[in-house]
């Protein structure tokens, strides 16, 4: 059964340049929008055909340290992420500014994938 | 020196789906190459979350089609491992046979596209003619060429009769003896050579660190083949993956077409060791966890991350396609070439652009 060992947005950077030092190979990055729980990031690494998996968690909003200068592999699912999930990278080796897939670049909240819920508080009886 | 923009695809005689690539030129030499991607982007895995899981089998199908069956094979292993499904045998050697005519035809047509890529107009059409006996096997078995639609979650929803068994070793001993020479043209025309031989070099250093996958690191020194990961019936067959160790489009190319031989081998001992009895389990209630799959497609590694609510629709598919992974290694080839070589480089790495955007 799938098992990923979490990971902080301080910690992914480091994590990311301790495992192409011990020899695994970047396999991709998975966003995964859990709604109320936020935003995971799960990446995903080989070596020796078995895998390990990090989750980050985070916020709409928040910053996350792009891996592309230690894994050049990541440019393109870290771009991607970008236009289809509205998400933010810092130190893109390759940033294509939400135009990888999108002709413009626009609102991250207006992403495909990103998802927009309103809650209305109710008032309590009484 | 000055450099010089030149805009490679999205249409390009060599490229059958649209790839365009900004080649950064100082006079002849590729300097950078920097990747546009976007022409045939089509949400699917936006369409997962909208629906039914046994819906989405014939929605990946439509990720590649020169694939299809292997897409539908690594989703449909992902459901199962969620809902704890044991596929029966049968439907396990079914799969193996499928997916290896998939990939003979599929490596066929990339030959057959690569020979025309240097110009070699008889060879491609030669392939091409072989590639056809697999395409008919398809039709016969499953009543489709290319998206044959033969997995549902829980095993394969058709069976191939005995007498059709034997059909397809005789077909295959011709496609066999048919190969052999175009082969041999292929692997030692001094011409083709001349056009693959030290181009478009990855070394195995580079291929592992890029993240390349399929032939494209096989090719490079790597015998690395998720089908070594034993899923389906892979764990009861005997093969070794195919590896070279040039790392160069010539390289890439023998891999393939020894695969090609691999594939016969492969579907001739899934022949031999088909075990009788049912095709599909029943399928109760709905998915619920998070799971990934791997499995080898002609490309290389596919791998799906799949996330269930307990409800019909999955909450996230991610697809991680060979093509998507071996565009940076195709990136790090290109710069110091000259620009008569970047067809054959970007064409060496088999690029799928349908799988890679989705």
């Amino acid at each position: 059964m799938f098992e990923a060992q979490d990971i902080t947005l301080e910690a992914v950077h480091t994590t990311a340049q301790k495992m192409m030092h011990d020899g695994w190979r970047f396999v991709t990055q998975t966003a995964v929008d859990r709604g109320e729980e936020g935003m995971q990031l799960l990446y995903h690494y080989d070596r020796d055909e078995e895998m390990q998996h990090f989750r980050l968690k985070f916020q709409k909003g928040d910053v996350i340290p792009s891996i592309s200068d230690v894994y050049f592999a990541a440019l393109l699912v870290e771009n991607e992420n970008r236009d289809l999930l509205g998400l933010t990278y810092q130190g893109l080796v390759l940033d294509f500014n939400r135009t990888l897939y999108l002709e413009e670049a626009g609102d991250p909240m207006q992403a495909p994938f990103c998802k927009i819920s309103t809650f209305t508080k109710m008032e309590s009886e009484g | 020196m000055a450099k010089t923009l030149i805009p490679f695809g999205p249409q390009h005689p060599v490229l059958p789906e649209p790839l365009h690539l900004k080649l950064v030129m100082e006079d002849e030499i590729v300097v950078e190459a920097i990747p546009a991607l976007g022409y045939i982007h089509r949400g699917l895995e936006g369409l997962a979350t909208r629906r039914d899981f046994n819906q989405m089998v014939y929605v990946v199908e439509r990720v590649c089609g020169i694939c299809s069956c292997i897409h539908a094979m690594c989703y449909c292993q992902a459901i199962e491992g969620l809902m704890g499904l044991k596929v029966p045998p049968r439907a396990q050697y079914l799969r193996v046979i499928w997916s290896e005519l998939h990939r003979m035809h599929s490596h066929l047509l990339w030959l057959g596209l690569f020979a025309d890529g240097f110009g070699f107009e008889s060879l491609f059409m030669a392939l091409w003619r072989v590639r056809e006996r697999i395409m008919d096997i398809n039709e016969a078995t499953a009543g489709n060429r290319v998206i044959i639609s033969t997995n549902i979650v829980g095993g394969v929803r058709t069976d191939i009769n005995t007498g059709y068994l034997q059909e397809i070793l005789r077909t295959l001993k011709t496609v066999e003896a048919e190969l052999k020479p175009l082969y041999d043209t292929m692997m030692n025309d001094y011409t083709v050579k001349l056009r693959t031989v030290g181009k478009g070099v990855l070394t195995k250093e580079q291929a592992w660190q890029l993240g390349a996958g399929g032939p494209t690191l096989r090719g490079s020194g790597w015998a690395h083949d998720m089908r070594t990961l034993g899923y389906e019936a892979f764990h009861e067959l005997d093969f070794e993956p195919v590896v070279e160790t040039d790392g160069d489009a010539y390289a890439r190319t023998k891999v393939r077409f020894r695969e090609v031989f691999q594939s016969i081998d492969l579907v001739r001992q899934a022949i031999a060791k088909l075990p009788d009895g049912i095709l599909a389990v029943p399928v109760k209630g709905n998915p619920t966890g998070e799971i990934t799959t791997r499995v080898e497609q002609p490309r290389g590694e596919l791998f799906y991350y799949v996330y269930c609510n307990g409800t019909p629709n999955p909450e996230r598919v991610r697809i991680r396609t060979p093509t998507f992974a071996n565009i940076p290694p195709l990136l790090a080839m290109l710069p110091g070439v000259e620009l008569a070589d970047v067809p054959v480089i970007v064409l060496s790495i088999d690029p799928c652009i349908s799988c890679t955007e989705r």
